[in-house]
């Protein structure tokens, strides 16, 4: 009897989280699976019909290939550019902060306190037509008396990199942080100058926190569409903001549901190619 | 070796660390010759490995010199100079396999061809075979080989060994220690190793320097130092010593006259670290002798009189302890050669001894560490009429 149950306990552990995720995922993950394949000349008011249109597909790529390769485009740059800022500042947090690494990384966090919208709001004050930023860059000629960053892919990216940076930073972080730093001093002792120590020996050990932060900041940054709609114009708009479009605005829902689809199966797509790429034994 | 340079001569001057209010190492004055295998014993906290680190350059002095041969290497950055070091938890990269671990040092110095140096080196701690296994494969032993191999193959001037035995179980210690040795003799580089074990420090070591609180308390061979410690730290944390605190009343000849428990010893004057004042009369264990009367004393013997409390039979000696007519414990080692029978315990024996083997240090010459029997027999007035 006791045997039995301990046989069952680890299924009976897993029952909540499968259910949940049989619920809230599975279910509407076919969902949408099937809601992209039904008769595109359905509409909400008359009701769908499931005739397996799979040409909903290649209809959906044709008509926003621009918006998928716009979307990767802004969002790696932007996982690029989180990476450039993101692991310094991990480095610095983790490695030589001492007594203030606990409210540096509180000072990282602490944006999450306020709500996505608002943040990315307030870039829409900074970046301002006569805001301080465009002015310093009017001032010293990198940009035209007339240029502007609102409405350009620039604001865009950069409301990304800004609100995706704390998923690079803290796994970055973490793993520096557990780095055993003996193995920094026998890297010294071994004639690595401090500079070939990173590169040798902390660099390649923090990669487990590099690609962790790499996927956390990419796949939600390629389905952002908040800084597009409000720091940008049509011509900037990102998958996400199409999506939002065809279930809210146009409410073609077999569109809708094609280009999520296709949007999922290109970012496991990519995940897996790079997980590949970088080698998982190097991650574990 | 690719005209590899031989050991150097390690010099430490006057070096001296403080961490905040904490006195680590102070002003320590220690002179390594060239192509020894050196030992720094002590216990831990002593500052044996803070002295270790800061040859390594891992840590940086507060005062004093550091040199290699005739050159200062006092402030040099720890990757500028000759120096390896086998740490104590090894600290092998785990991200790196055997081969890459082993070649870390060469390349970063940037050799070329490493093949050859690395296999070389493989096969001078017998790990052929190994060289794409990662660390976290290899038994502590292994790991143990690598970690030596991966300091070694950059032909430091000195290597630096950082309690490198301590994680392994006795029996494989036993066995390092016997490669160690073989290693340093076939390579020729001034092994300095810091190590709490003094047996480890005594199978190993050309020279031992022993170390407490931050200061050398004695240097010489392990046998200077066994037979004739220099203070009482020394004689209780290199083996054992019985210890009694008596004064000096006197000279005999070439001998000089100690009252302790109000008996009368003598002591050789070479064997004497002081002749004057309150003294601790040292001697070891198993240079005493027990006989069941005083009329059985060999002439010309010491002895104390004595109720053995306890006896513990070691195979190849058995260990009795003496309770003294004032209180003290003695211990006494009897060798199982056939000749002595058991003494049972309850039994008034009476121990004694030749008085060369005796030696004299000076009262108070512990430090503030100095081991309980010593504290014991301080707290004893020397006339004999202690508590305990």
């Amino acid at each position: 009897m006791t045997g039995a149950r301990r046989r069952l306990l680890p299924y009976l552990l897993v029952l909540p989280g499968g259910l949940w995720l049989v619920v809230f995922f599975l279910l509407p993950a076919v969902q949408l699976g099937a809601t992209s394949l039904y008769d595109p000349a359905g509409s909400l008011t008359d009701g769908y019909e499931m005739t397996w249109a799979f040409g909903n597909y290649p209809d959906a790529i044709r008509t926003y290939w621009v918006h998928f390769v716009r979307s990767f485009w802004y969002a790696g740059l932007a996982t690029a550019l989180a990476l450039v800022l993101g692991y310094p500042l991990a480095y610095v947090i983790a490695l030589r902060a001492g007594r203030w690494q606990n409210l540096l990384l509180v000072c990282v966090v602490a944006p999450m306190f306020t709500s996505f919208l608002v943040r990315t709001l307030a870039w829409k004050a900074i970046l301002a037509d006569t805001g301080p930023v465009v002015g310093l860059l009017r001032e010293v000629h990198l940009l035209a008396p007339d240029g502007r960053l609102l409405a350009s892919p620039v604001a865009v990216v950069t409301s990304i990199t800004y609100n995706y940076l704390p998923f690079m930073v803290l796994p970055i972080y973490a793993s520096l942080q557990r780095l055993d730093r003996r193995l920094l001093e026998a890297a010294r002792d071994l004639n690595a100058r401090p500079v070939q120590v990173f590169r040798t020996v902390t660099f390649p050990l923090s990669m487990p926190g590099v690609v962790a932060g790499t996927l956390l900041t990419i796949i939600p940054a390629a389905g952002d569409y908040i800084s597009a709609e409000l720091l940008g114009t049509p011509r900037e708009y990102m998958i996400g903001n199409v999506i939002d479009a065809a279930f809210l605005v146009r409410l073609d829902y077999p569109q809708g549901a094609a280009l999520s689809v296709v949007l999922l199966l290109v970012i496991l797509a990519l995940t897996i190619g790079y997980l590949r790429r970088v080698g998982v034994e190097e991650v574990g | 070796m690719e005209g590899a340079q031989p050991g150097a001569r390690l010099r430490l001057v006057e070096l001296t660390k403080r961490f905040g209010g904490v006195t680590a190492v102070d002003r320590l004055d220690l002179t390594v010759p060239a192509g020894t295998f050196f030992a720094l014993l002590g216990p831990s906290g002593c500052g044996k490995t803070t002295t270790l680190r800061m040859v390594a350059g891992l840590e940086e002095p507060t005062a004093g010199r550091i040199l290699l041969d005739e050159e200062e290497i006092t402030r040099l950055r720890p990757y500028r100079r000759p120096v390896n070091t086998v740490f104590q938890s090894y600290a092998l990269f785990p991200h790196l396999d055997v081969f890459e671990n082993v070649a870390f040092g060469l390349r970063r110095r940037g050799v070329r061809d490493v093949t050859g140096q690395v296999r070389a080196m493989l096969s001078l701690v017998q790990l052929d075979g190994y060289e794409r296994r990662r660390p976290a494969q290899l038994s502590g032993g292994q790991q143990q080989r690598v970690a030596l191999a991966r300091a070694l193959v950059n032909r430091p001037r000195v290597l630096l060994l950082d309690e490198p035995l301590g994680a392994l179980d006795l029996t494989l210690r036993r066995r390092m220690q016997v490669e160690l040795k073989r290693i340093q003799t076939e390579v020729g580089i001034t092994f300095v190793h810091v190590t709490h074990d003094q047996e480890e420090a005594m199978t190993l070591a050309d020279m031992v320097a022993v170390m407490n609180n931050g200061r050398i308390e004695q240097l010489g061979t392990p046998a200077e130092l066994y037979e004739f410690p220099a203070t009482a730290f020394v004689a209780t944390f290199l083996g054992r010593s019985n210890l009694l605190s008596g004064t000096v009343v006197g000279r005999a000849g070439e001998d000089v006259l100690v009252e302790a428990y109000g008996e009368r010893f003598s002591v050789p004057v070479v064997r004497a670290r002081s002749t004057a004042g309150a003294v601790l009369l040292g001697v070891r264990p198993e240079k005493l002798r027990l006989v069941a009367t005083a009329d059985e004393v060999p002439a010309g013997h010491q002895a104390v009189a004595g109720i053995v409390t306890d006896a513990a039979y070691l195979g190849t000696s058995t260990q009795y302890l003496l309770r003294t007519g004032w209180g003290d414990e003695l211990s006494v080692f009897a060798a199982a050669d056939g000749e002595t029978r058991p003494v049972p315990v309850g039994q008034a024996v009476v121990a004694h001894w030749h008085p060369r083997y005796a030696f004299l240090l000076p009262a108070g010459t512990s430090g503030d560490g100095s081991a309980a029997p010593v504290e014991a027999a301080d707290a004893v007035p020397a006339n004999g009429a202690g508590p305990r």
